[in-house]
């Protein structure tokens, strides 16, 4: 004990090291909340003040609720996107493309499969969606399998190679005639909208986090697949030595991650937007793969990350709105609590 | 008591005493300096014999449900090399470990020089003068020697040239016999050359205690004799060699102090001379070692044809030296057949070839006869084959899984309900009532492999390979960090395996080892098998010439 850093020691102190990892966490949180009110008073702002109008504008009425849950849609699913990669130690920091491809694919069919029916056609854009984030992520994990290309690099370039194709559809072939030129696709029809909760934006797409949630928990901590697939993340040689067949795992775990973010483009267009447009994510994607690495990966742990984090985003919109911070500044709040979160985690390896 | 011993020791004719004092630790050094060690003869550090370069007074360290070192005391002095012996698991390299700063004691003091001191991480260890050569070596592959050493000499920055520091080493190298090309791409020397990195590397960092955590364990059987010439110049000229190993005869062979640790205890600190392989074996295991009978009659073959049968197994050129030219052998049903070699020869690719990891370029792979090409692994497990790799850690075991989950890695198939839903009781089930047959007992099943020491990880892997009796065995260094019961009721398992009618590739260094369980003996040197032997006609010098590249 005395050998320990004073650093430690508070931590040490506080919480014994045998806290569970939730209070921990919610420790660190709280950490980064303290040094962000520390930088707003640096500035000349309230903190109090602040904080007091971004907790009541997103949990204190109805409306901001229900705009913490619109965010969190897409936050859990591209959370997922990157948490199930990782557990077989693929870093698949291409959720933002793979969301774009999944929101590109569920306009095309509705532009060219209108079938006129909500449960048909809802279904199929999300099916549509899957496939597209999917597939674009396919494209790297085949990389990295044949040519042992580093997945990072691909996933993240891919970005801006998906955000790009969107530009070349929706300026393009796919802009709407009697849009008054913007770089709208048209807009959708009721069919092909997720209804809201009257009086909010709070959408139907909210089943599908709940629905990948609940089946990647399963997949990963039930079955002899969610095994394997920490077998293959945790040794790759050895997994592949005793039979596992590692290839296979890398190519199925990242589509499924890719689907995962392809199924929130869906739930952005058909839920939020109503057409396509370029700058549909707005770093959707990215929040989600910090969502992921905030949660260690752990699909209930990013739900309570993803929630976190959409209390700060629209928390931040609050503010700008009321003129005390431009909502920017709420990335710093993120910055912080990531840096928080992982260097205890850190912290608690190096002192176990 | 122990400091009598010490005086009586170290002879003044023996320990230099230069004037000239090496404060490596506090001021940063400069390349002057640093090549003064041996400019002087490299006789810099000065012992006087009465006070030991370190020493260690009631240290205790804990872990969750095991205390690993229990009141503690040791003293090194400079000039002497001090063996800590103890079976797996015994607390040595905690202590190490904590030597070196990268554990914290939980009580007890720690004084360098007759100066208390806190060793709070790696680097301070370094800055007082501590160095120590790990098991896993820490050089960066990638970079050549001189670049790895300058990498770990901070105080130099960037501005140092490469040739001053190429020229320390050719000196250390050449004082030490070391035979280091400075100039060599560190991935391309062999673990005992590493090792030799190791060491340049601190003595230029002007380390005095010179700590190394099962040395020999990577080395050929002609390397360790030169590692302990090594050991031997190093006491000469007034380091500190704390030598940490669980091999007695190695103890016997070179230390002049021994300390004797069981179950996280000082058991024993005796002199090298004088000191028995009986004794310290009592000492260690508390207990004798009991004999393995040998069961030399189990020697006739089915007739059934080989189990395992390579022919003409080619996978490089000719010209290149790594990878096998040309091999043609055979294994029987009911046979261990025992390969020698130094490591490095082409064993590797042997299992590697066998398994389908690495491609032929020609000759074919025969399993019961039938053709083993582009069956995939799963089947190859499927057929009875078992593998105990060279490197159990990164082949073997998922070190972040728990022990219960590397039991049965690649197999949840069969604990499969409906083929996905994971059935965990019955796989704990199975998993207790095999490990209830197997004779050696494992870690706690719940407890992950990264937290186990060398010999409990191989316990774990030789559970997994021979709990099933498979048909057959490709095992490399079996007995390999294990303790030496452990060792001896291991090669009663693959005896016994053999005796079930499995047929066991045995891959070792060990040629007292390999003598004792082959039934027959090929020896590999440079990627081709050079010779075949009944062990009981073959001699150790015959064997050894082979290894080392002589035809006869």
């Amino acid at each position: 004990m005395e050998y320990r850093s004073t650093l430690q020691q508070a931590y040490g102190f506080a919480f014994n090291l045998t806290a569970p990892p939730v209070v921990r966490s919610l420790f660190a949180v709280a950490m980064a909340f303290v040094v962000f009110g520390l930088l707003l008073l640096a500035i000349g702002r309230d903190p109090v003040e602040a904080y007091t109008k971004m907790f009541q504008g997103t949990l204190g009425s109805k409306l901001g609720l229900s705009e913490v849950g619109v965010k969190m849609i897409p936050f859990v699913l591209t959370g997922l996107a990157a948490a199930i990669p990782a557990r077989v130690g693929l870093i698949n920091v291409g959720g933002e493309g793979q969301l774009y491809i999944g929101a590109w694919a569920a306009t095309g069919v509705v532009l060219y499969l209108g079938v006129g029916q909500i449960w048909l056609m809802l279904p199929l854009m999300a099916a549509a969606g899957f496939l597209g984030g999917a597939a674009w992520g396919a494209i790297a994990v085949f990389l990295r399998n044949w040519r042992g290309v580093n997945e990072v690099i691909t996933t993240l370039l891919s970005n801006y190679v998906a955000i790009l194709l969107i530009n070349v559809f929706v300026f393009g072939l796919w802009k709407n005639p009697d849009g008054f030129g913007y770089p709208y696709t048209a807009d959708f029809g009721t069919e092909a909208i997720l209804p809201a909760l009257a009086g909010t934006r709070l959408h139907l797409g909210l089943v599908l986090p709940v629905i990948a949630v609940v089946a990647s928990y399963l997949v990963l901590t039930r079955t002899t697949w969610g095994y394997n697939m920490r077998a293959v993340g945790g040794n790759p040689e050895a997994a592949r030595r005793r039979g596992i067949p590692v290839g296979t795992y890398l190519v199925i775990a990242m589509m499924v991650g890719g689907g995962i973010a392809g199924l929130a483009g869906m739930s952005e267009v058909a839920g939020i937007q109503h057409h396509l447009r370029p700058g549909i994510s707005n770093n959707l994607g990215f929040l989600g793969f910090l969502a992921s690495w905030l949660a260690g990966h752990n699909p209930t742990g990013i739900v309570a990350a993803s929630f976190l984090l959409a209390v700060i985003i629209v928390g931040g919109d609050v503010l700008q709105f009321s003129g005390n911070l431009p909502s920017a500044a709420m990335f710093i709040l993120i910055g912080l609590v990531l840096f928080f979160v992982l260097g205890f985690r850190r912290l608690e390896r190096a002192t176990a | 008591m122990i400091h009598k011993l010490m005086r009586s020791k170290a002879e003044p004719g023996v320990v230099s005493e230069s004037a000239h004092t090496v404060a490596g630790a506090e001021s940063p050094a400069t390349p002057a300096e640093t090549s003064a060690p041996h400019k002087n003869g490299a006789t810099a550090i000065s012992t006087n014999g009465t006070q030991p370069s370190l020493s260690l007074r009631g240290i205790c360290k804990s872990f969750p449900g095991v205390l690993a070192n229990d009141n503690i005391d040791l003293d090194v002095f400079g000039g002497e090399v001090h063996a800590v012996l103890g079976e797996n698991g015994a607390g040595k390299t905690t202590l190490m470990k904590i030597l070196y700063g990268v554990y914290q004691p939980d009580s007890g003091v720690i004084a360098f020089k007759g100066r208390e001191t806190r060793i709070q991480s790696p680097n301070a260890g370094r800055r007082l003068g501590i160095g120590m050569v790990f098991q896993n070596f820490s050089l960066i592959p990638a970079l050549t020697v001189v670049e790895n050493v300058a990498l770990f000499l901070p105080s130099y920055g960037m501005f140092l040239s490469r040739r001053a520091i190429a020229r320390q080493i050719q000196e250390v190298s050449d004082k030490y016999g070391l035979q280091i090309d400075p100039k060599a791409r560190t991935g391309d020397l062999s673990l005992g050359e590493r090792q030799k990195v190791e060491l340049v590397k601190l003595i230029l960092a002007r380390a005095e205690v010179l700590i190394f955590d099962e040395p020999t364990s990577v080395l050929a059987p002609h390397e360790v004799d030169g590692l302990f010439r090594v050991f031997d110049e190093l006491k000469r000229d007034g380091y500190a060699v704390l030598f940490i190993t669980h091999k007695i005869q190695e103890v016997l062979q070179t230390a002049d102090r021994i300390t004797v640790l069981r179950h996280g205890k000082v058991v024993e600190c005796t002199p090298g001379e004088g000191a028995t392989a009986d004794h310290l074996v009592a000492m260690m295991l508390g207990i004798g070692v009991p004999e393995v009978v040998r069961n030399t009659q189990m020697r006739q073959h089915s007739a059934n044809g080989a189990a395992v049968e390579f022919r003409d197994v080619w996978t490089a050129e000719k010209n290149d030296p790594r990878g096998l030219h040309g091999v043609s052998f055979h294994v029987m049903p009911g046979e261990i057949l025992g390969i020698a070699g130094i490591s490095g020869n082409g064993q590797q690719q042997l299992g590697e070839v066998l398994l389908g990891l690495q491609r032929r370029r020609s000759g074919s792979v025969y399993l019961f006869g039938e053709d083993a090409s582009g069956r995939s692994i799963a089947s190859m497990l499927d057929a009875g084959v078992a593998y105990i790799p060279e490197d159990v850690l990164g082949m073997a075991m998922v070190p972040t899984m728990k022990v219960e989950e590397n039991l049965v890695l690649g197999e949840l198939q069969k604990y499969g309900n409906g083929g996905i839903w994971l059935d965990r009781k019955g796989m704990r089930r199975q998993v207790d009532s095999t490990l209830s047959r197997f004779p050696l007992k494992l870690a706690p099943l719940d407890t992950r492999v990264e937290h186990l020491s060398g010999g409990n990880i191989q316990r774990v892997v030789l559970a997994r390979e021979l709990a099933m009796s498979p048909k057959v065995l490709m095992a490399y260094y079996p007995t390999r960090g294990l303790d030496v019961l452990t060792a001896e009721t291991t090669r009663g398992l693959l005896m016994e395996c053999r005796d079930n009618g499995g047929a066991i590739v045995l891959v070792s260094e060990d040629l007292e080892e390999l003598f004792a369980l082959s039934d027959r003996l090929v020896v590999m040197y440079q990627g081709n098998i050079v010779g075949e032997f009944q062990p009981e006609s073959a001699s150790l010098h015959e064997i050894g010439l082979l290894m080392t590249g002589h035809h006869m």
